[in-house]
This record gives C-alpha cells, sequence and structure tokens, in this order.
C-alpha cells in the first residue's frame, strides 16, 4: 500500500467546496476510497446526502466523470456504464484503464437497492460498490433503515412513551453480500484510513465486483457533538460495534482485533439517539445489544477459521 | 433485397436489432416480449453480433442499465411491456430527461389487475407522457422497418430522444408474416455508428449527469426537453424521407385509407387497422361513404396532420385500446378531440374503447362503429360519446 506521503500527493476526485455538513463521514469515506487507484474513475451515485451535497446544478464538486440515476438503482446504472465500456473496449475503441464505483447510503444499499446490487453482484460486473453506512435516511431527515442499529431512535421509529426506538438489529449486509462470493467484500471504518485505503485498493484491483461497506458516522443523525466523529468511528471499533473484517476470494479475516472490547455502554452513551437506553428500565435492552455484539463476533470468530485454507 | 422470410413480429424485430447491432443490450424477459430477448440471446451466443447483453434481474434494472450505458455515449436498447414497462416506469421518466436516445420495443400487453397476458395499450399509453417518442406498427414488417428508422430519429442531434416502438401483443409479436428484411450492410450503413458529444467515458472530459435542479433550473431543464419533442416534430419527417429512399416504404405520422369523399372516418392504431380496411372495403361496396386513418405516431402528436386528414369526414369514431378512467374517454380520442378545439366545422367526433386484454375485434365490429356515425349524421346529435367496443355490459 503506498504510504501517508504518497497518498496526500495524489490529486483529490472529490474537491472542498461539496454541500455536506462539518463533521460528516460519509465525505470521508468517499475521499478515502477514492485514494485506493490512481487510474481515473466514473462514479455512480445514488439518491441520498452524498448525491445531492455534491452536484446541485449548475454545480458539480467531481473532478471524475459522474452519473446519479434515482435512489435505487446505483448498481444497476454503473453496470451499465461498466458494459459500455467492455463493449467498446472489445471493439478497440477505447484503450485507457478505468475504474467504476457505485456510492450508495445505507438506505440505497440495504433497503431499497438490495435487489439491484444483489443482481449486479451476480453478474460479475467489474465495479466497486461503496456503501456509506450512517445507519439511517439522514438525507430527508433520519428515518428509520435496515442499517439502524438496535436501541436508536430515528424519526420514524423514535423513543416514546412506550417504545424504546428500533426494537430489530439491524441486517447484517457484508455477509450477504459476501454470500454471493464476489472476489472481494469488507468491512472497514473512517478512523482506520490504513486499514480503508488498503481494502479499496484491492478493491479497485480485483477482477469483478468488490464491495466495502464502511461506517460513516452522521453527527445530525446520532447526536453528538460534530468535530467529535473520528472519535465516534474510532469508538464503534473499540467497542466491537462494528468489526473490520475482510472476505477475499472467500477466506474471512479479521483486519483489527481490539485487544479487549470496551463495554457497548460506553457506545450508547457517547451518542443522543441511545440516550433513552441510560434509564433503569431499558438496561435489558442495552444487554440485548451487549450479547447480539458477542454472539456476532463469535460467527465472525467461527467464519473466519472456517474459511483458512487448509 | 433478400427474399421475404417467414416470420413472427417478435423474431422481425430481433432480426432488426441483429441488423442494428447496438453495443449494448439490457433486457429482462416477459410474455409477449420474451420471444425478442431469447432470439437476440441466440443471435448473441452464436457471435453474429457483437453486443454485450446485460442480463438483469428485472425491469428496472434494465432500463438503470441503459440509462448508464447510453450516457456512456454507446448504442443502447432493451424491449418490454405491460407489467416490467410499469416496473421501470420510474426510470423511462429518466431515461428520456437525461436526453438519451435508447430504442425500446414494447410489445403491447394488457396492465394488471386482472393480470392478463394479451393485448391492448394501456402499458405505453400510461406512458405517454413520459418524454418517449411512440411509434405504432401495424404488423411485423412495421415493426421491422420501424425499429431500424427508431435509432436515426432518437440519435438525429435535435431530436436526443428515446423511442418506444409498439406492437400489439399476440396478435402481431407472435403472428408469422412473409417478412421482407433489408440487406444487412444497408442497416449498417443507415445506422452507421453513435456519436455523442456527451459520454461518461470520456474521461479526459469530465461531465455530471444527473446533478440535482432545484427552483432555479429544474423548469428550464423541462422547457428544454419540451422544445426536443417540438423539434422532433419537424426533424422526424427529414428522416422518414431518408428512410424512403432507402427502403421505398413511407412512414408518415399518419396513413389514410379511403379517405377521398369520405363522410364517417374511423381512426385507429396498430394492428386493429388492417382489419379495419376490410370493413371500409365491405362498407365502399355497399355505397357507405366509409373511411379510415391510422395513427402512427402518438408521440410527439402530429395535431394538424389528424386535424386535417379527419376534417374530410362528417362523422369520426377514435378507437382506442386503452382507458383513462377519467369518464372522459380513452388517450387517443382526448388528445385529438382537443386538437380540433380551434377547428371551425369540426366533424362529430366520439370515442370507442375496444378490445382491452385481448379481446378480439373482428370485422362486424368495425362495421358497427360506422353504424354508429351514421345514426349521429341522421341524427344531428351525439346520444354516447364514450362507447365501449365488444364488452358484455
Amino acid at each position: 500500500m503506498a504510504t501517508l506521503k504518497e497518498l496526500v500527493k495524489r490529486p483529490e476526485v472529490l474537491t472542498g467546496g461539496h454541500r455536506l455538513c462539518a463533521g460528516c463521514g460519509a465525505s470521508i469515506a468517499v475521499r478515502q476510497v477514492l485514494l485506493g487507484t490512481e487510474h481515473p474513475v466514473v462514479v455512480g451515485c445514488s439518491t441520498g446526502c452524498v448525491e445531492v451535497a455534491t452536484t446541485i446544478y449548475p454545480y458539480t464538486a467531481w473532478k471524475s466523470s459522474f452519473i446519479h440515476n434515482a435512489f435505487e438503482n446505483v448498481a444497476a446504472t454503473i453496470s451499465g456504464v461498466e458494459t459500455a465500456y467492455r463493449a467498446l473496449k472489445k471493439k478497440g475503441k477505447i484503450k485507457k484503464e478505468i475504474k467504476f464505483i457505485a456510492f450508495g447510503g445505507d438506505g440505497g444499499t440495504y433497503d431499497i437497492g438490495l435487489q439491484s446490487l444483489s443482481g449486479a453482484l451476480e453478474r460479475g460486473h467489474n465495479m466497486v460498490y461503496v456503501c456509506y453506512d450512517n445507519e439511517a435516511y439522514m438525507n430527508t431527515g433520519i428515518q428509520r433503515s435496515g442499517a439502524t442499529p438496535c436501541g436508536a431512535s430515528t424519526t420514524t421509529q423514535p423513543a416514546g412513551k412506550v417504545k424504546p426506538g428500533k426494537e430489530q438489529f439491524r441486517k447484517d449486509l457484508t455477509s450477504i453480500v459476501a454470500a454471493h462470493h464476489i472476489p472481494y467484500t469488507a468491512q472497514a471504518g473512517i478512523f482506520h484510513w490504513k486499514d480503508l485505503v488498503n481494502k479499496a485498493e484491492k478493491a479497485f484491483k480485483v477482477d469483478g465486483p468488490a464491495f466495502l461497506n464502511i461506517l460513516a458516522p452522521c453527527h445530525r443523525g446520532w447526536r453528538y457533538p460534530m468535530e467529535k466523529t473520528l472519535e465516534i468511528a474510532k469508538l464503534a471499533i473499540d467497542t466491537g460495534f462494528w468489526p473490520l473484517f475482510e472476505v477475499e476470494n472467500g477466506v474471512w479475516k479479521i483486519n483489527i482485533r481490539p485487544k479487549q472490547r470496551k463495554p457497548i455502554i460506553e457506545w450508547i452513551k457517547s451518542q443522543g439517539r441511545y440516550k433513552h437506553l441510560l434509564k433503569e428500565e431499558n438496561k435489558h435492552i442495552v444487554e440485548r445489544i451487549q450479547k447480539e455484539i458477542d454472539d456476532y463476533w463469535k460467527y465472525l470468530e467461527g467464519m473466519c477459521k472456517a474459511t483458512q485454507p487448509e | 433485397m433478400k427474399d421475404k422470410l417467414a416470420l413472427t413480429g417478435n423474431e422481425a424485430v430481433a432480426h432488426a436489432m441483429r441488423q442494428i447491432n447496438p453495443d449494448v443490450l439490457a433486457a429482462y424477459p416477459i410474455t409477449p416480449q420474451t420471444e425478442i430477448v431469447m432470439a437476440f440471446s441466440r443471435f448473441v451466443a452464436d457471435g453474429v453480433v457483437d453486443t454485450e447483453m446485460v442480463p438483469v434481474e428485472s425491469e428496472h434494472s434494465a432500463m438503470s442499465a441503459c440509462v448508464g450505458a447510453s450516457a456512456s455515449g454507446v448504442r443502447t436498447m432493451t424491449a418490454t411491456c405491460s407489467q416490467g414497462l410499469a416496473l421501470m416506469w420510474e426510470i423511462v421518466y429518466i431515461a428520456s430527461s437525461l436526453r438519451l436516445p435508447i430504442v425500446m420495443p414494447v410489445v403491447n400487453r394488457a396492465l394488471s389487475a386482472p393480470i392478463n397476458i394479451h393485448c391492448d395499450h394501456s402499458d405505453s399509453m400510461g406512458a405517454r407522457d413520459s418524454g418517449w417518442i411512440q411509434i405504432y406498427c401495424e404488423n411485423g414488417q412495421e415493426a421491422y422497418e420501424s425499429t431500424i428508422l427508431a435509432v436515426r430519429i432518437a440519435e438525429e442531434e435535435k431530436i436526443l430522444l428515446p423511442v418506444m416502438v409498439c406492437l400489439d401483443g399476440f396478435i402481431t409479436s407472435h403472428a408469422v408474416e412473409r417478412i421482407q428484411l433489408l440487406e444487412d450492410k444497408v442497416v449498417k450503413d443507415w445506422v452507421s455508428e453513435r456519436k455523442t458529444k456527451y459520454s461518461l467515458l470520456d474521461v479526459e472530459n469530465p461531465l455530471t449527469y444527473g446533478p440535482l435542479h432545484l427552483q432555479d433550473y429544474y423548469f428550464e431543464s423541462k422547457r428544454q426537453e419540451a422544445e426536443a419533442m417540438r423539434n422532433a416534430y419537424s426533424a422526424i419527417p427529414k428522416v422518414v424521407d431518408k428512410f424512403e429512399k432507402l427502403t421505398g416504404k413511407r412512414y408518415d405520422y399518419l396513413e389514410e385509407y379511403k379517405m377521398d369523399g369520405a363522410e364517417l372516418a374511423v381512426l385507429c392504431l396498430s394492428s386493429t387497422y388492417g382489419t379495419a380496411k376490410t370493413a371500409v372495403d365491405r362498407l365502399r361496396a355497399k355505397g357507405v361513404k366509409a373511411g379510415m386513418v391510422k395513427l402512427r405516431f402518438f408521440r410527439p402528436f402530429p395535431a394538424k396532420e389528424v386535424v386535417n386528414a379527419l376534417s374530410k369526414a362528417k362523422a369520426v369514431a377514435i378507437l382506442d385500446r386503452s382507458d383513462t378512467f377519467s369518464n372522459q374517454g380513452g388517450p387517443v380520442f382526448n388528445e385529438i378531440r382537443s386538437a380540433f378545439y380551434e377547428k371551425k366545422d369540426k366533424p362529430f367526433i366520439i370515442n370507442h374503447i375496444y378490445g382491452l386484454g385481448g379481446r378480439d375485434i373482428n370485422v362486424e365490429d368495425i362495421e358497427k362503429v360506422y353504424t354508429d356515425l351514421e345514426e349521429i349524421l341522421k341524427q344531428k346529435k351525439v346520444e354516447t360519446l364514450v362507447n365501449y367496443l365488444g364488452v358484455r355490459e
């Protein structure tokens, strides 16, 4: 992997001056991913925060070619672009190596765009799909998604007098994607930039589809001070809330293993979306969440063990 | 010219696509369009074409992939019908708004519910305001030629709009006709290569497709789209002239049959025109002054041509193979009635909705329409504006 010195010299594809919030985790994720290749890229983006805030006509924050089609179809859209590229390359009408990236939020990926993503993965397009997961529909005002964690309060599943916010656990999208047996699937976080850029490099290099699920803290939706985005991103890893792992050609590997996972209550205390969980009557929910995390780690360890090459 | 081949309408369309040899085809199978995708897939499998196929998991993804491919500057096609068109609806609008010249055969089939696989025009008529050009074909020969014609219309620089080539499900798509194919080279030269100034793959000159337009720009963007359809109205006849030089066939906005001296006229789209011509012949033999008009392009709507043609008659019936459920009749009727508003001395104009879900329309049904028109002329008034033809009530 390139050194930090080399990385900082790479030209920015997403320029400053876009209109994402100060302290937005998604723009950091996007920039780190784009450091993963030196080839020209064509970027596809589903409707969502990154799309609306980077391409308000007549301006664009993208130095690369960019296409936004709709909410649920960035995977299909970029698969069309990539197919056009192959058609032209086959005929010798284009020689240049170009990389194709799709960015979707968790709403556009876990929920409404899951079919489009699954189809594109199964067809084997040479593309990198990146989910910037901020755990709710943030662009439209913090509505619950399939990625929203258990216990979080959102505007469509708020904590109220009788309901403690979201009662279900989030969907394990990374495993769902891995089950397509594509060459490369990984989960990453923005605090661990080296791990993330390394994963992006691998994703761009493989022949076929690659998928990165990146936890992208959103201070508006998660209710923490905007300057704490990277601290929160780190806490997600330290508590085991967001394990950093990869599945490379079917082999599962945990990339960063906290020596001693911090208790999940530290994660819960750090964000306003969980504040109702601190009440005595909701203690059992915190315990449920802790158990779910511990179980997930057991599952991950099992997958790593089961897929180790002999 | 090659010999005529016995082909179904779908096979004829697939042959048109083979000769066009698009760079990318993204499609999903649906009855009665499936045969087009199957036949074309065979051409791909045998290396007859060098098209890259995207075998998508839904029509929504078919149109989404077409948008991505067409925005990358390559010639892009798909085909669908009915529920498939309904599923891709959201992206159908985006394709035209991004000014992407995609060509899509639509094998007209009824919309659910109740589920039905047979012909009516509810699917494409529902998409009449999506900004696509729409051509309605009478038979397999027309479907074949219209598909080839459509490529040049869509990609004409003054137009740059996608085109639906509509043929009647089963009636045209599955009936075997003797089809006269053009020479492969003739079609190859006619379509040549797509030229575009706006490709996502031109990475030295990056561009942004599909940015957010707010209150300050959205309206201008839509106004330009309206202008593109106006341009299409004036530019299509020029493409049609060139096509005539190639094929000897005229693909005018509409076609007339025995309209000279006609007092009673019926206008319809697609395969019904063939049946209707027989009815006109029978009536003429009996001394009834009957005539017939076939509307070929519904978008852009050729208002002037339609008014001119139908003004020759004193009473006119518009046949619609779909309903708008507005209590005001079918979509073709509404458009034509509106077009006549400025006209003095206009004929009586009534509507017959027929053939939904593949209900057969025969010569006697159409003769009945002329009987209705005769009665109106006799009474000098219209009793029932919107009639349902051939249904149990």
